[in-house]
């Protein structure tokens, strides 16, 4: 039944394509009739799967010669994502109500990305699940090279690049791992039983989990990340820093790390201070964390700001999977789900509540407007969203943070404090920019003349508090998601991490 | 397990849930949302004395007096992650007065806020805010706590900061927030190392808490890196949290910057309830502040509780110097809070639970009625906290003038009748025995009297002489037409001052060495009652001691400020004309917030530009280099291919065609061409056959 949610947004999209131009209202709905149908078949499909253990939807035989399947399954990691997946799409069309611009276009590419990203969290073909991954690259690439604002061409090109060479990378792991198999399948579970040697897993671990971090925004390879997240439209940023980013980090846990888990060993030998990958992506996931925190306290563009936090926070999902502990990596995974519903909060608030009224993202000018008084919903999201973003309990990003860290302190007991000192920073900027962007003084030598700016729709605020909703939901009670995540991870799949992790 | 303990998430629940609703309220259903709250806090009240009763039933009856009620939460790997509530004395202790003080608060803010646009958001976020500190008090696993920790700074960020429109209000509350995040994180460093060692979070659950016998002797023997217990690691991190929320040394910039909030708002955060939970947080973990690595050395103070008390020393007399010079009648009334934070920390450290706590009880009380009756000041005053500007005022505001020096004296600890001299007492009389040094009870001391000076300073300047309100309106053009005379404030919060007063004489009964009452009750026993203790060792030359040393500080006080009135706002204080430098740097507090500014803050700002540079020209130099070479590599592929592959492509191609057009000529389908040709040929015919024939 999930594999619906990959047949209606492609259905969607060839609705959408075949509608006139003029049809506006007619593609919105259409939009967002699809979003809510996908996400209908995941919720329904959550609540039958209690166990969170992987259940296979399709399997046929596909390119039969070199054992291709068509093969989709889904556990309790990827019914997670795919709920995620669900709900920032609905808020996405919500947030886009006010596009004008060649709409039947825009949701046809917006739904696309959609179902190439549902494919790939579905797929349990390797190859179906690469083809998936670039499928999602195209339309973001005309998302933003349309419809974006600053330096649009740039910031499309500089993101396509930086997934094809992350998807190049993968590619070449996987066909390594195809042909070093020889099993002639490309089937994941099945791969995942291979014992390759230690040798191998040592060179392709890195390349494939470099690979699919590349679009985890993991630091030094991040800077696609906020140039990206800054100039595509609103709905495309929420999808971008909600699920894109995670569809990376989901690589990273699903194909580098169950694939290739010898190739998180220790090396046996130290250099510069690493004993092991494991102990550099840790490194780089801290830094990203901290380094993400001081970039965003310096911007002077809001939505830059946000997209730095991002930065940061997805340096907790990739620190949590390093840990290699069960608390880490759950966190982990929360931390996706979490960091999706939040960062799609944020960009909606930075980029549809404030610049499409206000036409600016210089914090110097927002500061002049007192946008408290005149767009006083908006700065009530804000707040509760960065309130949620710092880690505030009640909100989900605590309880994953708060698993994130107790399974750091249990690895690397010295990266807490790192990361502790991310989350001081993250308070310093996500105060500033609340402080200066909502509750400005206003100049003293203009007058303080309130310019009138369009009220806030009934669209946006139906998506605040869908996304609002969810967020405190899964922050009061954990255990409605983590039901399904934690049997996942004890599926057979992730056998070789545990027994890795124990050694 | 009784009803009130099965039901005790109620008294957090209940102001929650009026919060919610008065969120969802209009604007101008003002009394709607305030009878809500008070409805609330009133029936939380009800239950907390309720749950009081059931702890001192329980004492009399010799059961157990500590009971708790645990529930899982959600997977936490590979176990359950439980979180619970518990009543014990000090839970019941802390409810009644939260509860208590709370509700007169509320009831004072009905008249204070009347005229406030935003009054139904304001009762909102006191609800709020009672909920969390309900949750803190109640909450029997330290991650609970945490949370409730973490809303109770939240809400007092929203509070402090009500008055947005003020820049200086929402920068102090951002101050707030952060500087007492800056203690959470150790509090969270320490819960998390708490979790590595005991494998919980619960305080109590049958012997598998984490502060029960079995956790502490593993976190005793548990030895680190550098030669420390794990306990007494751990014991300082959540210490640290606790020195944030209660504005200790060296985290205590951001309390006296708090009180640009509503007065309500300080009397109910700065006095008595939010300042208090590093204080209770402390007494909380005390069995783990207090854990010790063998028997033998049970008598001498850990590492641990020698930190808490030279930090509650050393912030008891810094806070109160500072106080000395200060001008505001709230930022006083803040640096005295700081100060006998301190003299609760100093109290834990020193003489354990029962002594800090009975002081942050009783201080509570005449703290929260200092604030409020400066607040009646204030609004008699026309929202004049200057009180250099204010005087004459015991004439016209009598009982706000009565139930403030009631509230003074107790704080200054006069003898015998007032709480807080019982208080203070057995906080001096325990640091007197200590065993490490004799320090901190000269510190006590000296801020003792200190104390007894400042708050006569200013009752000196706000209460008598002659009013000094008129003359500073006439000099501003903008003022009122008619220079406004103070008036008395309405019952609604002259009452709650009344009761408070009350409460501030009476409580001391309860802590007096002769019927240890606190004592006992929180020990968990039975109280006796003995003329008898007063004769034990050191305690009546203390008392002899502390009585002097008030009157001493009285008799300064009125050497300075009473001796002759004060005439003139302008005037420099009497303090002022004798030692202008040491007044300075007092009135300047010490230059912390300055130093602050120039080393924390500025370091974190380079460090971020430095990352921002980092990002700008090193990650996006190297990926513009990248693309660079790589558009290198085209331009050189491209004149590769323009001038060497193409070139030789047309060279290709023009050969071809040069040639083609030379073989087309012979084709051009000219007849005479072609005769011409065949007659030139025909002529080369007959010469080479001649040519042949000759030889």
């Amino acid at each position: 039944m999930l594999a619906w949610t990959i047949y209606i947004s492609f259905c969607a999209v060839f609705v959408l394509l075949l509608l006139p131009n003029r049809m506006v209202r007619t593609a919105r709905s259409v939009a967002l009739l699809s979003a809510i149908a996908a996400f209908a078949v995941t919720l329904a499909a959550f609540w039958q799967h209690r166990s969170g253990e992987l259940q296979t939807i399709t399997r046929v035989p596909w390119v039969a010669s070199l054992g291709l399947e068509y093969h989709l399954a889904a556990d309790g990691i990827s019914l997670t994502l795919l709920l995620l997946t669900g709900i920032v799409a609905i808020a996405g069309v919500l947030f886009s109500w006010n596009i004008t611009h060649r709409v039947s276009e825009f949701f046809a590419f917006y739904l696309a990305l959609i179902g190439g990203v549902y494919g790939v969290f579905l797929s349990f073909d390797l190859l179906l699940l690469f083809i998936f991954y670039e499928i999602a690259i195209i339309p973001k690439y005309f998302l933003i090279a349309i419809w974006g604002s600053t330096r649009r061409e740039y910031a499309a090109m500089k993101l396509a690049l930086y997934s094809f060479i992350g998807s190049a990378m993968v590619l070449i792991g996987l066909i390594a791992a195809y042909v070093a198999s020889g099993a002639r399948t490309m089937d994941l579970s099945q791969l995942a039983q291979f014992p390759f040697t230690v040798h191998f897993q040592m060179w392709v671990f890195p390349l494939v989990f470099v690979g699919f971090a590349i679009l985890a925004g993991m630091w030094p390879f991040h800077t696609w990340a906020p140039t990206g997240h800054v100039a595509a439209p609103t709905a495309a940023s929420m999808l971008l820093a909600g699920v894109v980013m995670k569809l990376g980090a989901y690589g990273c846990l699903r194909v580098a790390m169950a694939l290739f888990p010898r190739g998180l060993d220790a090396w046996g030998f130290h250099l510069l201070g690493f004993g092991s990958w494991r102990d550099v992506f840790a490194l780089m996931a801290v830094i990203g964390i901290v380094y993400g925190a001081l970039v965003a306290l310096v911007q002077k563009d809001f939505k830059f700001v946000i997209g730095y936090s991002s930065v940061s926070h997805m340096g907790f999902v990739l620190l949590g999977l390093m840990t290699l502990q069960q608390i880490g990596i759950d966190g982990a995974v929360l931390q996706m789900f979490s960091h999706g519903i939040l960062a799609g909060l944020l960009f909606a608030v930075v980029g549809r509540m404030v610049y499409d009224r206000t036409h600016t993202r210089e914090l110097a000018q927002l500061q002049t407007m007192q946008l408290s008084k005149v767009l006083p919903f908006a700065a009530a999201t804000f707040v509760i969203a960065s309130m949620a973003s710092i880690g505030l309990p009640g909100f989900s990003g605590f309880v994953a943070e708060l698993q994130v860290l107790i399974g750091t302190w249990h690895a690397y007991p010295r990266f807490t404090l790192l990361a502790g000192l991310g989350i001081v920073i993250g308070i310093a900027y996500t105060w500033r920019v609340m402080q200066v962007v909502f509750f400005g003084e206003p100049a003293t030598n203009q007058p303080a003349n309130v310019a009138p700016l369009p009220p806030i729709t009934m669209p946006e605020r139906i998506g605040t508090t869908l996304l609002v909703a969810t967020s405190v939901l899964i922050g009061l009670y954990p255990q409605l998601l983590l039901r399904i995540i934690v049997p996942a991870l004890h599926s057979p799949l992730f056998d070789g991490l545990w027994k890795g992790s124990q050694q | 397990m009784t009803w009130i303990v099965r039901n005790l998430w109620l008294i957090p629940a209940l102001p929650a849930l009026a919060a919610g609703l008065t969120a969802l309220a209009k604007r101008h259903q003002r009394r709607y949302s305030a009878a809500l709250a008070i409805g609330a806090m009133g029936l939380s009240f009800l239950l907390s004395l309720c749950a009081f009763s059931q702890v001192m039933l329980a004492i009399t009856h010799g059961q157990p007096s500590r009971q708790v009620v645990n529930f899982p939460w959600f997977e936490f790997g590979n176990q359950w992650l439980k979180l619970g509530w518990m009543l014990d004395p000090l839970t019941a202790i802390m409810l009644v007065m939260v509860t208590f003080v709370g509700l007169l608060i509320f009831i004072y803010s009905t008249g204070y806020m009347a005229h406030d646009d935003n009054f139904t958001r304001f009762f909102c976020f006191l609800s709020l805010f009672a909920a969390a500190m309900l949750g803190v008090i109640i909450a029997n696993s330290l991650l609970l706590l945490f949370m409730c920790w973490e809303l109770v700074g939240l809400t007092s960020y929203l509070l402090i900061g009500f008055w947005y429109h003020k820049p200086s209000a929402a920068a102090a509350a951002k101050k707030a927030f952060i500087t007492t995040r800056i203690g959470d994180l150790a509090f969270l460093v320490g819960m998390l190392w708490l979790f590595s060692q005991a494998g919980t979070l619960l305080f109590y659950d049958q012997g598998a808490g984490c502060l029960e016998h079995s956790a502490l002797t593993a976190m005793v023997a548990h030895l680190t890196g550098i030669g420390m217990a794990a306990s007494t690691g751990i014991a300082l991190l959540i210490f640290a949290g606790a020195v944030g929320k209660s504005g200790q040394v060296p985290l205590h910039v951001w309390l006296p910057d708090a009180m640009e909030g509503p007065t309500p708002v300080s009397a109910l955060i700065h006095a008595a309830t939010m300042v208090a939970a590093g204080v209770f947080l402390v007494a909380r973990v005390y069995p783990l502040m207090a854990a010790h690595s063998d028997a033998a050395s049970a008598l001498s103070a850990t590492t641990a509780l020698q930190v808490v008390t030279w930090i509650g020393a050393i912030t008891a007399v810094f806070a109160a110097l500072i106080a000395v010079a200060q001008n505001d009648i709230k930022r006083i009334l803040a640096y005295s809070t700081v100060s006998q934070l301190g003299y609760m920390m100093m109290g834990l450290g020193v003489g354990g639970v029962a002594v800090g706590m009975f002081h942050l009880i009783t201080h509570a009380f005449f703290k929260s009625l200092l604030f409020m009756g400066a607040g009646s000041v204030i609004h008699g005053c026309h929202e004049e906290q200057d009180i250099r500007r204010m005087g004459g005022l015991s004439k016209l505001m009598p009982v706000t003038f009565a139930t403030y020096a009631v509230g003074m004296l107790a704080l200054c600890g006069f003898p015998l009748f007032f709480s807080g001299f019982w208080s203070k007492d057995a906080i001096l009389h325990a640091a007197m025995g200590w065993s490490i040094s004799r320090i901190p009870f000269y510190l006590g001391s000296l801020g003792a009297l200190l104390t007894a000076f400042y708050m006569t300073r200013q009752v000196y300047y706000v209460f008598f002489g002659t009013s000094r309100l008129a003359s500073h309106h006439e000099a501003t053009p903008a003022a009122h037409t008619a220079p406004p005379t103070p008036h008395e404030s309405p019952s609604s919060m002259t009452f709650p001052l009344v009761l408070l007063a009350s409460c501030a004489i009476l409580l001391g009964a309860v802590g007096t060495p002769a019927w240890p009452w606190f004592d006992s009750f929180l020990s968990g026993e039975a109280p006796i009652f003995a003329f008898a203790g007063f004769l034990e060792h050191g305690i009546l030359p203390v008392m002899l001691t502390s009585t002097l040393i008030v009157f001493l500080g009285l008799a300064l006080g009125w050497w300075f400020y009473g001796r002759q009135p004060i005439l003139s706002a302008d005037l420099p204080d009497a303090l002022e004309q004798l030692q202008p430098g040491i007044f300075r740097v007092l009135q300047n507090k010490f230059y912390v917030d300055e130093l602050y500014e120039h080393t924390v803050i500025r370091w974190n700002s380079a460090l971020a530009t430095f990352s921002d540079w980092l990002d700008r020209w090193v990650w996006n130099g190297v990926v513009m280099t990248v693309s660079n070479l790589v558009l290198g590599l085209s331009w050189l592929a491209r004149s590769t291919d323009t001038y060497l592959v193409n070139t030789s492509f047309d060279e290709g191609c023009n050969t071809v065609t040069t040639s083609g057009k030379l073989l087309a000529r012979l084709q051009s389908g000219r007849t005479q061409s072609y005769l011409r040709l065949v007659g030139i040929a025909f002529a080369a015919l007959v010469l080479v056959l001649i040519w042949s024939a000759r030889s």
